[in-house]
């Protein structure tokens, strides 16, 4: 099946630095795509490249397998949510879902305008201005203002980073089943990472204009190819020539065998999260690790010996 | 679009400033008539061999000095009584100054002068028209000022207060000295504002006392004249100046 | 405390004693009669304003009205423009704010003389053109309702730019890409977004140059040449040549009325949209 996005060999240079540094990527159409990284990874600068609101210094960007490098925003079929979501302060919120579709000079309008409200969950405000309106709701607006017009792909510039955290967590299964529902294309660029795991089909992680990784959440947490990777997505413990996850580290009374690695090891520190335990060992060989283990009916002090196990499946070689 | 504004831009300053220029460079031209002729500084030694323009321009400074003097400290003490305790009438009165029409002005001060003429049997003179020129100064030095002390914290009067000040003593050794660069702009404005000022000072002004804008409306009047040329960019390059000093002291 | 009063006070005398006592007798005056040798007398009367229906004078009041419009809609037309580039050019903003402001700083005199100097029949324009071969005698250019009407546009420019640039400066930068995002081509995000978003500031201007403009006494007098007679300048006569004081001072009061209402109006709307 033909990509819906391309980018090939991507490169964008300002004055005194260089943005993006050559970038590869293919998203499927229906998927839901995320771009991971650090504030500067150059995310944005690909959105915004994708989008239409720069161009780039080299390489091609493809939508539906058309070049659309020297395309203006208002030529091209993708639709952005901004992170300050830039509604239309003179405008309602129904004047500025139908704005879209009125610059395209479409006429029957109302009932597309009617579906879009019903989509987000509008119904009864779309008279109000967005200053009436709350964080969540105007973030609806700017999501029917960009879907009305069925884009080929929906760029999202972190879309929950103004919302406070309650709301993010509801809003990230929200915006999961629109996209669903509504079969479009998703690019979705944000620095957290329980957001890109939680929501994406696909992921890419980038850093200093480079991506590092592509693939499924599971794959790029459970199997990440650079160190980079396995320490963005999560906690690493790098011991004993490996890397294994706090939560795939097990604390026991005696040396385990069948299989499992066990080293003897001190706890050091406890600290207690609510829902688990951190333990802070440190091994015979020097090194520590910080192990999560669930309130069990061990009972974990400082001092006490014990053993570190895991199961050498868990374990992340990088390049 | 972006280079068609930065045409456009390009236009609308020249539309601004070729008028003026066009005034100064034909100062300069030896003939009276818009057709170059040679270069020459005759009209402007025509000025300085003009007695009744050097008596006019001494007036418009005496009268500009006097009211700026006046209206500076007026208009000074009424911005701080204004920034301890805002009083929206006063407020709007001097707002109300600054938008009524000159004529307005003008033609009331004029009724009010005669009006007590009638028991005091003095004339229109000078002096009428530094009265007049304080009153529309006024607003103008309270704006400026009040600006610049929107940027003073409140906390600085109590700390001078604090350190056994009175309320004078913390106006005269505290405030003052950081109000010093919204005072002298203000009364650059005023300065400005008064030796340009036509409208109201024809109304008023005696028999003896033309300011030198009388004498280049009479002049323009009676049709162009290169003289009235080379005073305008004289007018203009003093006026310019003091516009310049006013910037560069109201952002220190 | 009482030294925040004396503070004050030299002002309020000022204010008082000089522009609003003024101002009351003026309105005294436009309930009297023209006096046998100019000034006023006795008995009071309504005739002043009842002679302000009179067709002549409506006239000028009308015609005021319109060349007020008239040149700030122009101004409008022009300064948008001006102000939107400015808003937009990255390195040298204050000094294209400087420069649009300079000529505003010079004297007005010499401001509306300079037309004068350039439209007349030996003007820098007839001159020009007729050197050109495009006019064999020269055009009418002065002393009518359009060299007025260029004038008072000329002197109240800047008077335009100012606000317009301050509310476009506040002007969210990503408003404009969504709109170009959603498919707005340069022009209907002119129209549709940020001319609308600019309002605060086309109002403002609008008030600063039509005021002025409605009692303009200078400009059409200079340029106009006796032909454009305004308010302003029918207010002046009646008090000089034509000596009618009581007349004039009733023209003046309407002035100040419908100056008032119109600065009351905006600041009513200025405050409501700001709470």
């Amino acid at each position: 099946m033909k990509p819906i996005l391309e980018m090939r060999e991507l490169v964008k240079d300002y004055p005194g630095h260089r943005a993006l540094a050559g970038i590869s990527l293919s998203i499927p159409q229906g998927s839901f795509f995320s771009l991971l990284g650090p504030s500067g990874c150059g995310k944005t600068t690909t959105l915004r490249l994708v989008a239409g609101f720069e161009e780039p210094t080299s390489g091609d960007v493809l939508i539906n397998g058309e070049v659309v490098n020297r395309r203006k925003p208002y030529e091209r079929n993708v639709s952005t949510v901004f992170q300050s979501y830039a509604l239309f302060p003179h405008l309602s919120a129904r004047g500025n879902i139908e704005f879209g579709l009125r610059r395209h000079g479409v006429t029957e309008i109302d009932s597309r305008v009617e579906d879009a409200i019903r989509l987000v969950g509008l119904i009864g405000k779309e008279a109000r201005r967005p200053v009436e309106l709350s964080g969540g709701e105007r973030q609806r607006v700017a999501l029917a203002r960009s879907l009305i017009l069925a884009p080929d792909v929906l760029l999202l510039d972190e879309p929950l980073a103004a919302l406070d955290p309650k709301l993010r967590k509801q809003m990230r299964t929200e915006l999961k089943a629109m996209q669903r529902r509504v079969g479009i294309t998703f690019l979705l660029v944000t620095h957290d990472q329980e957001e890109a795991l939680s929501m994406s089909d696909q992921l890419a992680v980038m850093t200093e204009g480079r991506i590092e990784q592509i693939g499924s959440p599971q794959e790029v947490y459970l199997h990440p190819r650079t160190k980079f990777v396995a320490g963005f997505l999560g906690a690493v413990n790098w011991i004993a020539g490996v890397g294994i996850r706090p939560e795939a580290l097990r604390l026991a009374r005696e040396a385990q065998n069948h299989g499992a690695k066990s080293f003897p090891a001190m706890v050091t520190d406890l600290v207690f999260l609510g829902d688990c335990f951190q333990v802070v060992v440190r091994l015979n060989s020097g090194e520590e690790a910080v192990a999560q283990v669930h309130r069990s009916s061990m009972v974990f002090h400082p001092g006490q010996n014990v053993h570190l196990c895991w199961n050498p499946a868990d374990e992340i070689t990088v390049l | 679009m972006k280079r068609w504004l930065a045409v456009y831009a390009v236009g609308f300053l020249a539309f601004l400033h070729l008028p003026l220029l066009t005034l100064a460079v034909f100062s300069f031209n030896s003939s009276r008539f818009t057709v170059w002729e040679h270069f020459s500084l005759e009209w402007y030694r025509a000025i300085f061999r003009d007695p009744q323009l050097m008596e006019a321009t001494w007036n418009s400074i005496i009268i500009a000095v006097c009211a700026t003097l006046i209206s500076t400290v007026v208009g000074t003490l009424c911005a701080y009584g204004l920034w301890k305790r805002g009083s929206r009438v006063l407020m709007g009165t001097l707002y109300l100054s600054l938008v009524t029409p000159e004529i307005v002005t003008g033609i009331s001060l004029l009724a009010l002068f005669q009006w007590i003429f009638r028991w005091l049997h003095w004339h229109l003179g000078l002096y009428t028209v530094i009265l007049a020129h304080v009153a529309f100064s006024i607003a103008y030095v309270v704006i400026v000022v009040s600006a610049r002390l929107r940027t003073l914290s409140r906390s600085l009067e109590e700390a001078a207060m604090d350190l056994g000040a009175n309320e004078w003593g913390a106006f005269c050794y505290v405030i003052l000295p950081a109000l010093a660069p919204g005072i002298v702009a203000g009364a650059l404005l005023a300065l400005t504002v008064s030796f340009d000022d036509y409208v109201i000072t024809s109304m008023v002004a005696g028999v003896d006392s033309e300011t030198l804008p009388m004498v280049i409306y009479a002049m323009a009047r009676r049709g162009a004249s290169p003289v009235i040329n080379a005073i305008s960019a004289l007018v203009t390059v003093f006026i310019g100046i003091l516009i310049l000093i006013f910037e560069r002291v109201r952002e220190a | 405390m009482r030294l925040r009063f004396w503070f004050v006070m030299p002002t309020w005398v000022w204010m008082t004693g000089l522009f609003g006592a003024p101002l009351a007798i003026v309105f005294g005056y436009s309930f009297l009669t023209r006096g046998y040798y100019g000034g006023v007398a006795k008995p009071w009367t309504l005739e002043n304003y009842q002679r302000l229906f009179d067709p002549l004078y409506a006239t000028i009041l009308l015609r005021s009205f319109i060349m007020a419009f008239a040149a700030t809609g122009l101004c409008l037309l022009l300064a948008f423009p001006a102000a939107l580039f400015i808003s937009r050019s990255v390195k040298h903003k204050n000094l294209y704010l400087q420069l649009v402001m300079l000529p505003f700083w010079t004297s007005f005199l010499v401001r509306t003389y300079a037309w004068l100097f350039l439209l007349r029949d030996t003007g820098l324009i007839n001159t020009a053109l007729q050197k050109l071969g495009i006019i064999h005698s020269p055009l009418p250019l002065l002393y009518n309702d359009g060299a007025v009407l260029l004038g008072l546009v000329y002197a109240y420019l800047p008077f335009m730019v100012l606000p317009i640039y301050a509310t476009l400066e506040r002007l969210d930068p990503s408003l404009p890409e969504a709109a170009a995002d959603l498919g707005a081509r340069p022009w209907a995000t002119l129209l549709r977004v940020i001319v609308p978003l600019a309002r605060p500031g086309i109002i403002a201007g609008a008030v600063l140059v039509f005021i002025p403009c409605l009692g303009a006494f200078l400009t059409p007098d200079l340029l106009g040449g006796g032909r454009t007679v305004l308010v302003g300048n029918l207010v002046q006569n009646q008090f000089t040549t034509g000596r009618d004081w009581p007349f004039g001072s009733a023209v003046s009061a309407l002035l100040m009325l419908l100056v008032t209402l119109l600065v009351w109006e905006f600041l009513r709307r200025e405050t409501e949209h700001l709470s």
